[in-house]
């Protein structure tokens, strides 16, 4: 009889690095959807070309590199994808594309590859296309057609306006549909809202992330004197929560340590929308919480039994 | 210069300016690599700048080497550095008002620089006044080097620009980030980064060929 013997981890389950990645571009096709419906061309030609940078920048770099290509994990779409679902129609298709190369280059394959990233690599491209074209990044347009159900009446044209985070406060309705200006893919919170029932179920993000963060904002919000629901609603804290804060490599293992992460990441959003210089602060709050991550994760190990007290 | 126990001129003024290269090498001086560098014309004027107080300071180290009690040492480099940086402040003011206003701050921070506290503690406390002059020639040189590429390099994509003549047209959008405080720390890793990555691959060769 052969025995066969391997190091640890044991117990393997079904899920993969390719499956999951799967399981969230399926989470995101209603976003994908929505910003087609909104935005239509626009909104494609954003998507496509974001994505193929990725990929793109994904494949070139590993084949330079002598690496084993893994396009097939489809990491890369998933962060190219992001990237294009963050952008407000507007912008020039050059700055998503920018945005995917720094994603893939700078911020996941020089620090190692999938796995190896301290930042979320679709954020940080954000945040470095938010400092960089700061004219083009913020002028959100309110879509040409509007998503009603027949709940409401509503005539928008087009126009360009800030975001509804600097704007008097929106409908709520509209605010779920959509019908408000912002970055493509994150308008439309009820794509979002699908998107998150889908991870859960499915099991590829557990819900402490997204319920600590959401919660805290709407809490924070509440003490400051604001509208919860609207705090939770308005600008891109859904998004953001759902698909960005949930990252793997860049948040913390532990069950307490996501929970620590969701409430950290929504304190941040909360007071840097109201007291930075930024109307909305999501971006940096994910941001400087996937730093404090390898913080959390060390200091919340949980002691192997029958280790020794180490006398310091 | 490990080998030979007495450094050559050409081997000190070399060793400064590549082998052991400041800013690359060493990883010294990187407040002012970092901060200053938003344009090629602020890497050069610094650069010489820390320089002129690297030559002057190494020699006058030097020469009072022996009169320096051990444990007063680091306040009489101080005192020494800062006459050269007060110097090197008041002549920029008087001559060059525009880089005195970019570079700000970090002109009187030179007194600071670890670079120049480092070669005056490591090498002119212990060398003759001449070769310590040619030392942190050297040394002063290779900083200038190092931050004025990284200047071009902020200020060619931040900017579209270097030394203030536009090389990317008027169609080119600059790209802020890099002229910012993030800028500098992913140009400088980026440049560090390629520099090692020669280096090792050079190490590999040489290693092959033994």
């Amino acid at each position: 009889m052969a025995l066969h013997i391997s190091t640890g981890p044991h117990l393997r389950s079904r899920q993969d690095t390719p499956s999951l990645m799967r399981d969230v571009l399926i989470a995101l096709c209603p976003a994908v959807a929505a910003s087609l419906y909104f935005y239509g061309l626009k909104a494609l030609w954003i998507l496509l070309v974001s994505t193929a940078c990725a990929v793109l920048s994904e494949y070139v770099w590993q084949r330079l590199m002598k690496k084993p290509i893994r396009l097939n994990d489809f990491s890369a779409a998933v962060t190219g994808l992001l990237i294009g679902l963050n952008m407000p129609a507007t912008v020039p298709v050059w700055v998503p594309a920018i945005g995917s190369v720094f994603a893939i280059i700078i911020v996941k394959q020089l620090f190692g590859g999938i796995g190896h990233n301290f930042l979320n690599p679709a954020l940080a491209a954000r945040a470095v296309l938010l400092t960089s074209w700061p004219s083009y990044m913020t002028k959100a347009l309110v879509p040409e057609r509007t998503l009603t159900f027949g709940l409401f009446e509503s005539s928008v044209d087009a126009i360009t306006s800030a975001t509804p985070l600097v704007a008097p406060v929106a409908d709520i309705r509209n605010l779920l549909m959509g019908n408000i200006a912002g970055a493509i893919g994150e308008t439309c919170k009820i794509a979002v809202l699908l998107g998150l029932i889908y991870l859960l179920i499915r099991g590829v993000i557990r819900w402490q992330i997204p319920v600590c963060m959401l919660g805290t904002v709407a809490l924070m919000s509440w003490i400051l004197g604001k509208d919860p629901l609207t705090a939770v609603l308005s600008g891109g804290v859904l998004f953001g929560t759902v698909f960005m804060a949930t990252d793997y490599v860049t948040t913390p293992m532990l069950k307490v340590g996501q929970a620590i992460f969701g409430v950290g990441a929504g304190i941040l959003v909360v007071l840097i929308r109201n007291y930075g210089n930024y109307p909305e602060g999501v971006t940096y709050a994910i941001l400087i919480m996937n730093i404090v991550t390898p913080l959390l994760d060390r200091s919340l190990k949980r002691k192997v039994y029958g280790e020794v007290k180490q006398n310091g | 210069m490990a080998e030979s126990n007495k450094p050559t001129m050409r081997g000190v003024f070399i060793n400064g300016v590549l082998n052991e290269n400041p800013t690359f090498r060493l990883v010294l001086g990187t407040c002012p690599t970092l901060a200053v560098t938003t344009s090629a014309i602020n890497g050069i004027g610094m650069g010489l700048a820390a320089t002129f107080v690297l030559v002057c300071s190494n020699f006058v180290v030097s020469c009072v080497r022996k009169l320096i009690p051990d444990k007063a040492r680091i306040p009489a480099f101080i005192v020494i550095i800062a006459t050269f940086v007060t110097i090197v402040q008041m002549v920029m003011q008087a001559f060059l008002p525009s880089l005195y206003d970019a570079l700000g701050l970090f002109i009187p921070l030179i007194v600071v620089n670890c670079i120049i506290l480092a070669r005056a503690e490591a090498f002119a406390s212990k060398n003759g006044p001449v070769i310590s002059a040619v030392d942190g020639l050297g040394m002063g040189l290779g900083f200038t080097c190092s931050i004025t590429l990284i200047g071009i390099i902020r200020e060619l994509i931040g900017n579209g620009t270097v030394f203030g003549i536009s090389l990317l047209g008027a169609s080119y959008q600059p790209m802020l980030l890099f002229v910012l405080a993030p800028g500098g720390f992913i140009t400088y890793g980026l440049v560090l980064g390629i520099i090692n990555a020669i280096t090792a691959r050079r190490q590999a060769k040489a290693g092959k060929e033994e």
